[in-house]
């Protein structure tokens, strides 16, 4: 009974926890991703890009918090230093959009120009990012580093294995649900976001009943730079910053993304956390789960690892190649084929 | 094409920045230059063909490239005994129980009525596929990996001349481009990028992790080369009389003569496969890619079987590139998988083939040239134009020390402008399409 617990435990520590986390972030990403696709109507690669520069502001601002001398208590600084993020990152959002994008937007080009554009983004603001804050790893994380650490949760428990929760973790799910309430509530409940949705499905009977594009495409942008830097901002403080994960987290994103069916804000969601604990299921060795449940005997002697954790990227992509196979609009019915 | 007065000024420009380089730097960089600017040229045409042609948008150009790379160590590394003995078999005989355990679930798949009973059969397979392929294949890619790992600890490679890898490159990218492609044509364009995107990152993850395969970040150095070696030139006595003669000194003479020598093979890859694709966009088959390209609807209620074309070029293309992947690690002499970036072999290739020109053949290859040749000069000038932003600050400044060091990231930058900056205002290239 005992080593049941244990291994329920191990299991929360090691995969349950993590990978709620790291699922919440990724569906902050996707829901950025989805929001572009439904409105804009193109696959926006410069995204991983944006998160990184909208950590970037994020760190640069904390660190003039921290010299000031400023401080969130037992939460990490970064958190205070987020909305000057969002508003950075909205500014230069907006701006590429006057420059690259409306131009586009403008002559009616194909999809895959306007993707071949973010690409050029995409490079842009990974030169910036690069040049103002270096290629390197930042960490920015500061506060009580845990609500619960493994040692005291033994103490409390009583038992051998021990389970940590970190306070990065908790901010990350706790934000992320705030976030996806608050956005919900705006595309389902206000004036604006159903005038969002509406140009969503249809562009031409939201333009004939007197929906401003440019207004709704305004909004998105804003919204998506929100998103954005919360996500990158998050998965920054849980992890590290170092711009080079963000353009690879792209990969996980648009398969969370296809996966929940682009262009629906709930599928991206589910997409996420589908792709996050795929991963960590996969990547995550199991000998010390599986040691508290089987008899001795029967005790594994490998680590039952069924991937290493550098083919994390082939999880999503294996689950992006079944979903484009047979089901190409996505679990929650996407847009289009 | 008929080659007009203008086009044939732009590569006499390009000829003339080679030349300039010589006369100013080296010879020896302005062979470097061309050798590469070459094999850019071959990938810039195989994506050309991709994009120009179909309007594909491949950006797992990396992949393929590495793949080709792949081709060269496999096809032309002499094979090591010991690891064939230690395990060769049990590894064999794990590849081909992973290819049974796809083929049967493909043909499951295919033969069983749909419903919940095909999906759980389908499982069942996989998973103990999975459990079957783990449990042959672990103790031998340990068994491989553990012999002198400082200097092998692979299988090596089947010990052909290096000039064989080159066709085998292009049908490894092939044979993926296929899996791809078979995969993600058909659907929304944006779904290829995304494919081709992960894909690229996968096959670089397996060059790195495989280490039984192609010793993973440990690198293969010294692969053989379908050229004399410059030290065996410099003790050959013809050869130093020679050089002599024509009052050069030797060991830079022999360099030169390498890279000349690479130069003219890499020339004869490239107009074979010019004249190639000239002679295909010029034949009905062109037309018909171009009328897809251009208006799928109106070409598929003609008959034309769009989905089955793009993969076909789509092959095509790929199979290009993994072609000049493997030319370039021949060029390399040895493979590094660590250095394989997206920016540097998906994303600039993309730059060449939009600033050549999209859709047109000879604009490709004078992309290929003049991109490369910019991307190798733009560092130094970066670096210059840093000293030169920096000079006005004291000396020791923390922001000077930033700026400096940052100048290498200026290449993203500048790229990622002249994609942006042709894409608006020229975007048919600078030879544009017919």
């Amino acid at each position: 009974m005992i080593d049941v617990l244990n291994a329920i435990v191990a299991l929360l520590n090691y995969v349950i926890i993590p990978a709620t986390a790291y699922g919440s972030q990724l569906a902050l990403g996707a829901l950025g991703v989805t929001l572009i696709y439904g409105i804009l109507r193109f696959s926006n690669f410069a995204h991983g890009d944006t998160m990184a520069f909208g950590t970037m502001a994020t760190i640069l601002i904390t660190w003039v918090l921290q010299a000031m001398g400023v401080t969130f208590g037992v939460l990490p600084t970064a958190l205070l230093a987020l909305p000057f993020g969002i508003v950075i990152t909205a500014l230069m959002v907006l701006g590429t959009d006057r420059v690259v994008y409306s131009y586009y937007r403008r002559v009616k080009a194909k999809p895959i120009v306007l993707v071949m554009a973010s690409i050029g983004v995409m490079f842009v603001l990974n030169g910036i990012v690069r040049l103002i804050i270096g290629p390197g790893d930042q960490r920015f994380t500061d506060g009580e580093r845990f609500i619960f650490n493994a040692r005291d949760f033994k103490e409390w428990s009583g038992l051998a294995e021990g389970m940590a929760f970190k306070t990065t973790q908790g901010i990350t799910i706790v934000t992320a649900a705030l976030v996806v309430a608050a956005l919900f509530w705006f595309l389902n409940r206000t004036r604006t976001g159903k005038s969002m949705r509406a140009y969503s499905d249809n562009e031409d009977l939201a333009l004939l009943s007197g929906i401003n594009p440019e207004r709704v495409v305004m909004i998105t942008w804003i919204i998506v730079a929100a998103l954005a830097t919360i996500a990158g901002t998050l998965y920054g403080l849980d992890k590290s910053f170092k711009p080079f994960t963000y353009f690879q987290l792209l990969l996980p994103i648009f398969a969370s993304a296809i996966v929940g069916g682009l262009g629906s804000p709930l599928g991206a969601i589910a997409g996420g956390f589908i792709i996050a604990f795929s991963e960590v299921f996969v990547t995550y060795a199991w000998k010390k789960v599986v040691t508290y449940l089987v008899p001795e005997p029967l005790e594994p002697s490998g680590l039952l690892q069924l991937l290493g954790t550098d083919y994390k990227f082939a999880v999503s992509f294996a689950i992006l190649v079944i979903v484009l196979l047979f089901r190409p609009t996505g679990l929650f019915k996407g847009k289009s084929v | 094409m008929t080659m007009n007065w203008r086009n044939i000024g732009l590569f006499g420009l390009v000829a003339l920045l080679i030349i300039g380089t010589g006369v100013f730097q080296s010879w020896n960089l302005a062979l470097a230059i061309l050798n590469m600017g070459l094999v850019s040229a071959i990938m810039a045409l195989g994506v050309n063909m991709q994009w120009g042609y179909a309007g594909l948008f491949n950006v797992g150009i990396m992949g393929f490239i590495a793949l080709g790379s792949l081709a060269v160590v496999v096809t032309s590394i002499p094979p090591v005994p010991e690891a064939w003995s230690a395990a060769g078999r049990e590894m064999v005989a794990a590849l081909l129980l992973g290819l049974a355990v796809i083929i049967l679930a493909v043909f499951v798949y295919g033969r069983m009525a749909k419903g919940r009973k095909r999906g759980f059969t389908l499982l069942a397979i996989l998973v103990v596929g999975f459990i079957a392929y783990r449990t042959v294949f672990d103790p031998a890619a340990d068994k491989i990996e553990a012999i002198n790992p400082a200097a092998t600890g692979f299988l090596g490679g089947l010990g052909l001349p290096v000039i064989l890898a080159w066709p085998v490159g292009g049908l490894l990218a092939a044979a993926a481009a296929w899996a791809i492609g078979k995969t993600a044509l058909g659907l929304r364009s944006d779904y290829l990028a995304i494919a081709t995107l992960g894909i690229s990152e996968i096959i670089v993850a397996v060059l790195k992790n495989e280490d039984w395969l192609a010793r993973g970040v440990k690198n293969v150095n010294g692969l053989p080369r379908p050229v004399p070696y410059e030290i065996d030139l410099q003790r050959s006595e013809g050869f130093v009389a020679w050089a002599q003669n024509w009052g050069a000194d030797p060991v830079t003479a022999s360099s030169i003569v390498v890279k000349l020598g690479y130069a003219g093979l890499f020339l004869v890859v490239l107009l074979i496969l010019i004249a190639m694709s000239e002679a295909a966009l010029r034949s009905p088959w062109g037309r018909m890619m171009r009328a897809i390209r251009d208006n799928e609807v109106a070409a598929e209620a003609m008959g034309k079987d769009v989905k089955r074309r793009h993969l076909q070029v789509f092959v095509i293309g790929s199979a290009v590139v993994g072609l000049a992947g493997a030319m370039m690690t021949t060029l390399d002499g040895q493979l590094t998988p660590a250095s394989y970036q997206p920016l540097r072999y998906t994303f600039l290739v993309w730059v060449m083939v939009i600033v050549g020109g999209s859709g047109n053949n000879w604009g490709a290859v004078l992309g290929g040239f003049v991109i490369w040749f910019f991307w190798v000069q733009v560092e130094p000038m970066g670096q210059a134009l840093m000293q030169f932003v920096t000079i006005g600050m004291e000396d020791g400044s923390d922001l000077k020390a930033h700026l400096l060091s940052s100048a290498a990231h200026m290449r993203l930058l500048t790229m990622g402008l002249i994609m942006l900056l042709v894409l608006r205002f020229s975007p048919r290239g600078l030879i544009p399409e017919k």
